[in-house]
């Protein structure tokens, strides 16, 4: 039967994906040593970030630690800044701008977020460099490994584990320093004198690093961080990417140097294996963008110095882009990127303004819960406030309560409060009107607090008066 | 709990655990022997494969049941089984209570080895006395300890039954009850209505002169007593000074004549019970301190 309604069905083949065994053991990566270019560029990166973690919980600002996230006493000191918990939203809109930032930038050059500052990537490649110290090259490491138990594998291997220790105590104990003044941290783990909660956090992150940057390692990037699985969402064709080269490289294979691999049919890669053997995450790039590629460019520096050897020009692997690599060229001013920008920029603006332009006072008010209100003797209506006054500034000031919004209407007993820098006051205020000026039997009533001494420092608040009905 | 429902609980909590254990042992594959089986679940099109668990999950999940065996020996769950711990909210509120008393002992026991008057102005105490006077007084005398209707103005020097550090104590730690008899009965309507004239004219009111001269010979005769001759009060028998323009049950005429007909049975609670006498020390010199 012929029907000419009928659509011819064309059978596409599937693009072929590597088979993911859910159910695999996780096979060991030595990974080789490479010095190169990316290599170096890594170690400009990750130093100044590491410096900064273990240094900063140690600079003081202004007599105390200059950034200290003080849990118990809920303010987190920045520099000059001493945020309180009323100011976390702008914690949660520095999050967002950051985690925009991270979107900018890969949509512009990829995971190079991954490959060069990640802290997973940071520790890992100290931990690889303290392995490569103890345990020699990749390949006396997997010899190592094979061996028999034998007085050097258990000087190597306590050697390794060691040091990883070590590293990974220091930066547990940096991490609990920025919670807990790290001064008085370090001697009291000196002194084995440290409380309960300090020691078991410095417990916790000692072994968190060392599992993570000694054990895990690629795992947490492949099967924990959600970041590579939506990085395909921010990819476009103009990314950056880490690629080899295919229609260069094909077809691949083993050739002597002087032979002209052109008339064997072959490409430019010589099949030598370095790409993968470098690898942290144990992928061979030559399979096109992989998910589990964190973008760190290490395959980029092996193939160039076998490309330097083999006097091939370099960049057989390198940074391009999909459409590069289609023959066409990446286009660096695109809508994409200059939307994040400008979007980023307004973000950033206006985190800024609202910071700069931060009031550090807080005025609340809870109306007295006993009495909905008083008669005096003469008649007067009074009403009592609960006020919660923040002086969330660093110096002493004194306030003045003003009260507004009614005729009339007057404060019984003090209108100055001098509160300390950084204290909340509870301030019980009774408020005296007389009947006539009260219309309604409830009526608005604006409370304002303003410090002597600095204006512009005020915070104001409504609450009602409430008269007989 | 009856031990009908606590044998109830007891029961559907170890079915619960016996059956939890049986659904994750009876799916417990140890290897993956066919791919290709899947559970016979198809919906719209997607069928689920036969898999064995993931070793990592079911590890963790055979974890939480004896964490949770663990849990119902060491803490109450089984009913009434207390668990081995004995623990209670109310021994851990107990506990923490302890705790923090420990702790501001020394502070507190170091006020307390100073007079009140020596105190009254420290900051911290007029601090931690004000938390308390929140917590205890200003439901009846107001957060500001300025009283209201039937409760005493704190902060204005006027005392009923005294002001010094220990008479402020006294009235903390024991409390007080006042007893102003209901004059109803004796003076009649025309009775209450001229003692209450004399009591304005006694504030240098306006006043009906001649009820006010009939109202003394009855004050002399029922209220002298307790309130004095001039009607100054006696802070040892807790009468109120009534000449001082200060009424801790209103100053209109109805309102006086009111409290002569009825009487005022005021109630001061006391505090012996609810708090120490470190706490009562410093509350003491809070409450003085505020007439300052």
């Amino acid at each position: 039967m012929s029907d000419p309604e009928l659509i011819d069905i064309q059978e596409v083949a599937p693009a072929e994906v590597g088979e993911v065994d859910l159910y695999q053991r996780r096979e060991k990566i030595y990974t080789r040593k490479i010095e190169g270019f990316y290599q170096r560029l890594r170690l400009f990166t990750g130093w100044p970030l590491l410096l900064g973690y273990f240094l900063l919980p140690w600079m003081s600002w202004d007599g105390r630690q200059a950034i200290l996230f003080d849990l118990p006493a809920r303010k987190f000191h920045i520099l000059g800044l001493t945020f309180w918990p009323q100011d976390f939203p702008l914690l949660a809109f520095l999050l967002i701008i950051s985690a925009f930032g991270l979107f900018a930038v890969t949509v512009f050059a990829g995971r190079i977020w991954c490959g060069y500052t990640c802290p997973q990537t940071v520790w890992t490649s100290i931990f690889m460099w303290l392995e490569q110290k103890t345990e020699g090259s990749r390949n006396q490491r997997i010899k190592i490994d094979k061996m028999p138990w034998s007085v050097e594998k258990t000087t190597r291997k306590l050697a390794k584990h060691g040091s990883w220790l070590f590293v990974a105590f220091a930066t547990g104990m940096t991490f609990v320093g920025y919670f807990y003044p790290i001064r008085s941290l370090t001697l009291e783990l000196s002194t084995l004198s440290t409380g309960m909660w300090q020691a078991a956090w410095t417990l916790f992150f000692t072994l968190a690093t060392y599992i993570n940057a000694g054990w895990m390692r690629e795992q947490v990037c492949k099967y924990m961080c959600p970041y590579a699985r939506f990085q395909s969402v921010m990819f476009d064709q103009d990314t950056l990417i880490v690629s080899y080269d295919e229609r260069r490289g094909e077809q691949r294979g083993s050739r002597k140097r002087s032979a002209d691999y052109k008339a064997q049919g072959l490409g430019d890669c010589i099949s030598c294996e370095l790409c993968v053997q470098v690898c942290p995450t144990g992928i061979d790039i030559r399979d096109g963008l992989q998910y589990e590629c964190i973008g760190c460019a290490l395959c980029i520096d092996a193939c160039n110095s076998v490309m330097d050897k083999m006097q091939y020009p370099r960049g057989l692997i390198g940074y391009t882009s999909e459409h590069q690599l289609q023959g066409g060229t990446t286009h660096w001013l695109r809508p994409r990127i200059i939307g994040y920008t400008v979007v980023l920029a307004i973000m950033v603006g206006i985190f800024s303004y609202t910071v700069a332009s931060r009031i550090p006072v807080e005025l609340t008010i809870i109306r007295d819960r006993n009495q909905l209100y008083l008669t005096t003797d003469n008649g007067d209506i009074e009403n009592l406030y609960e006020l919660h006054l923040l002086n969330m500034d660093k110096h002493p000031h004194d306030y003045l309560i003003q009260i507004d919004g009614i005729e009339g209407a007057a404060i019984v007993g003090d209108t100055t409060y001098s509160l300390e820098g950084g204290e909340v006051r509870t301030i019980n205020l009774r408020v005296r009107i007389s009947p006539e000026h009260l219309d309604k039997p409830s009526t608005a009533l604006q409370f304002e607090a303003i410090a002597q001494d600095v204006p512009s420092l005020r915070a104001a608040s409504e609450s009602r008066f409430m008269r007989p009905l | 709990m009856t031990s009908f429902w606590s044998g109830w609980v007891i029961v559907l909590t170890t079915i619960t655990l016996i059956l939890t254990t049986w659904v994750l042992v009876a799916n417990r594959k140890r290897e993956q022997r066919d791919t290709e089986r899947t559970t016979g679940h198809v919906y719209d099109g997607i069928e689920e494969f036969d898999n064995p668990l993931p070793a990592w999950w079911f590890w963790m999940f055979a974890l939480t049941i004896v964490w949770g065996i663990g849990y119902l020996i060491v803490y109450p769950g089984m009913g009434n089984f207390p668990g081995v711990l004995g623990w209670t909210q109310i021994n851990q509120h107990d506990r923490e209570v302890a705790a923090a008393d420990e702790q501001y002992r020394a502070m507190r026991d170091r006020y307390l080895a100073l007079s009140v008057e020596e105190i009254a102005d420290d900051p911290a105490v007029r601090k931690m006395g004000a938390r308390m006077f929140g917590n205890n007084c200003a439901q009846c005398h107001g957060g500001d300890g300025r009283g209201s209707y039937g409760f005493p103005n704190l902060t204005d020097n006027d005392w009923i039954y005294g002001g010094t550090p220990d008479v402020i104590k006294a009235t903390l730690v024991n409390g007080r009850q006042a007893a102003m008899p209901a004059w109803d009965s004796i003076l009649g309507d025309k009775g209450i209505s001229e003692v209450t004239q004399y009591l304005l004219a006694l504030n240098g009111r306006t006043a009906d002169s001649v009820q006010a001269s009939e109202g003394e010979k009855h004050f002399a005769t029922y209220c002298a007593a307790c309130h004095g001759a001039d009607g100054t009060g006696n802070p040892l028998l807790g009468s109120p000074n009534l000449t001082n323009g200060i009424w801790l049950y209103g100053g209109t005429p109805e309102q006086i004549a009111h409290s002569l007909r009825a009487g005022r049975n005021g109630v001061m609670p006391a505090f012996a019970d609810t708090l120490s006498e470190d706490k009562i020390h410093i509350l003491t010199a809070y409450v003085y301190g505020l007439n300052k």
